[in-house]
């Protein structure tokens, strides 16, 4: 299936894009989320389209994110997976999906959230990223151990 | 060979608790080699106040034949200039062959073991580990008991106090179970209460001392800060009720032994220290095996 076909079969919401990619699958209401987690701001350069809350056989409803001119790189895949562990990766060239993933949970992510813990070395001036590992209870940070249970999108940074 | 480091009781398997505490116990009967660490350098890196923990850190390497150095007060190094412990780890780690650290900030020693080109051992980090002590905790306890089918009570600020967490988290790879008793909004967090019980370990929480004495093996007794109340006169109410008291004992099993992380305030009665539970002291000394042993493990 191509990312027209999905386009059609959502009545269209947003339009295709000729080079990209496409986050189709997120969890509904994730999408902003999944832009804060790939650092797409209001200053950063790509074209952005996200479609919410859009009906799906599947789940329900679900999110799309189509980000132009910009392919995903694995690391930057697999952190959707910790808010949106459904969603699926498209690579869009010359308006054709060229690669088609999944995400997959990462064991240990860095320098995407910061450690809630105020007193913990990592929050201070140091020369270091944050450091967590993806656990069944949560995201335990290397330095002190914390958790962070639910909430994630709160601590990104 | 990698660079060995000791920053959490976590860290260990059970195996590895028990053969440190082997050593501990041969070197306590002067079994060892007095020049074991001969002509090695120790820096000691606290950033907060010690008493016990630097000194028997201090005499442990001394008593392997070898030295240390130290800063002397964190105003006097160059942290109070505003150097990293990042840096200040790189360069320490060109004067010594281990260095031991107390920082008061969370993970201090995990950072500085990534940092250092000698061995890191964590003299405690804020309100997170402090592995020696644990080794020592449970020594002290081997040393009355075989640590296997036992109660251990845990009282007083379960929290905040990292010696009660390393204890706990220690303790869940032994046949342990645990009681505790703290005051309210001092409880143990539900992470570690999680993390335990998914080990396998029971825990009963229990609302009153006089309600636990007789059930347990080992009575770990923890300072409760009066900062951590919101008044002067909620504080005296809890530790008083909290009190352990040579009247309270003779509820206790005989062979209890009681243990304190030291300083008391008002936990324990002084009565109680001539009473043959009492282990606090003990425990207090068997800190320089114990930390013999590690510095050997990391140092040889």
């Amino acid at each position: 299936m191509t990312h027209t076909e999905a386009g059609e079969n959502e009545g269209l919401l947003v339009r295709r894009i000729r080079n990209g990619t496409v986050i189709d699958h997120i969890e509904g209401g994730e999408a902003l989320n999944v832009v804060k987690i790939l650092g797409i701001t209001g200053t950063t350069q790509e074209a952005l389209s996200i479609a919410t809350n859009v009906p799906s056989r599947n789940m329900g409803r679900k999110d799309i994110v189509k980000l132009t001119n910009r392919e995903l790189s694995k690391e930057e895949v697999d952190r959707i997976a910790l808010i949106s562990p459904h969603a699926s990766i498209n690579i869009i060239r010359n308006f054709k999906v060229c690669e088609k993933k999944g995400v997959e949970i990462p064991t240990v992510i860095e320098g995407l959230v910061r450690c809630p813990n105020p007193g913990c070395i990592s929050n201070t001036n140091e020369p270091i990223r944050s450091k967590f590992r993806v656990l069944p209870t949560g995201l335990h940070c290397h330095y002190c151990d914390w958790v962070i249970a639910k909430d994630l999108t709160s601590y990104i940074l | 060979m990698a660079t060995r480091h000791i920053i959490s009781i976590k860290d260990f398997d059970r195996s590895e608790i028990d053969r440190l505490m082997d050593h501990a116990r041969q070197i306590d009967s002067k079994k060892y080699d007095r020049n074991a660490l001969s002509g090695k350098i120790l820096a000691v890196l606290f950033f907060e106040p010690s008493t016990r923990t630097r000194m028997s850190f201090e005499s442990a390497i001394a008593r392997l034949g070898g030295t240390s150095v130290s800063v002397g007060s964190v105003d006097a190094c160059s942290m109070a200039k505003g150097e990293t412990l990042a840096d200040t780890i790189r360069v320490v780690s060109g004067y010594a062959d281990a260095i031991v650290i107390r920082h008061p900030k969370e993970g201090a020693a995990r950072l500085a073991a990534e940092f250092a080109t000698v061995p890191v051992i964590n003299a405690g980090d804020g309100a997170g580990q402090h592995p020696s002590q644990t080794l020592l905790d449970l020594y002290t306890i081997r040393q009355s008991m075989p640590i296997d089918a036992i109660d251990v009570a845990l009282v007083g600020d379960l929290r905040y106090g990292r010696t009660a967490h390393s204890l706990a988290s220690a303790l869940s790879l032994y046949n342990v179970r645990l009681h505790t008793l703290s005051p309210t909004g001092l409880e143990l967090p539900d992470t570690l209460a999680t993390e335990l019980a998914d080990k396998g370990m029971k825990i009963v929480n229990h609302d009153t001392i006089e309600e636990m004495i007789g059930l347990v093996d080992v009575l770990y007794v923890t300072r409760l800060q009066r900062e951590r109340f919101p008044d002067s006169a909620s504080y005296f109410n809890v530790a008083s009720s909290y009190r352990i008291t040579p009247e309270l004992l003779t509820e206790a099993k005989e062979h209890l032994i009681v243990l304190h992380p030291l300083p008391r305030v008002d936990e324990i009665d002084p009565r109680v220290d001539e009473s043959p539970h009492a282990r606090y002291f003990e425990q207090s000394k068997n800190g320089v095996p114990v930390r013999m042993a590690m510095l050997m493990d990391v140092m040889q």
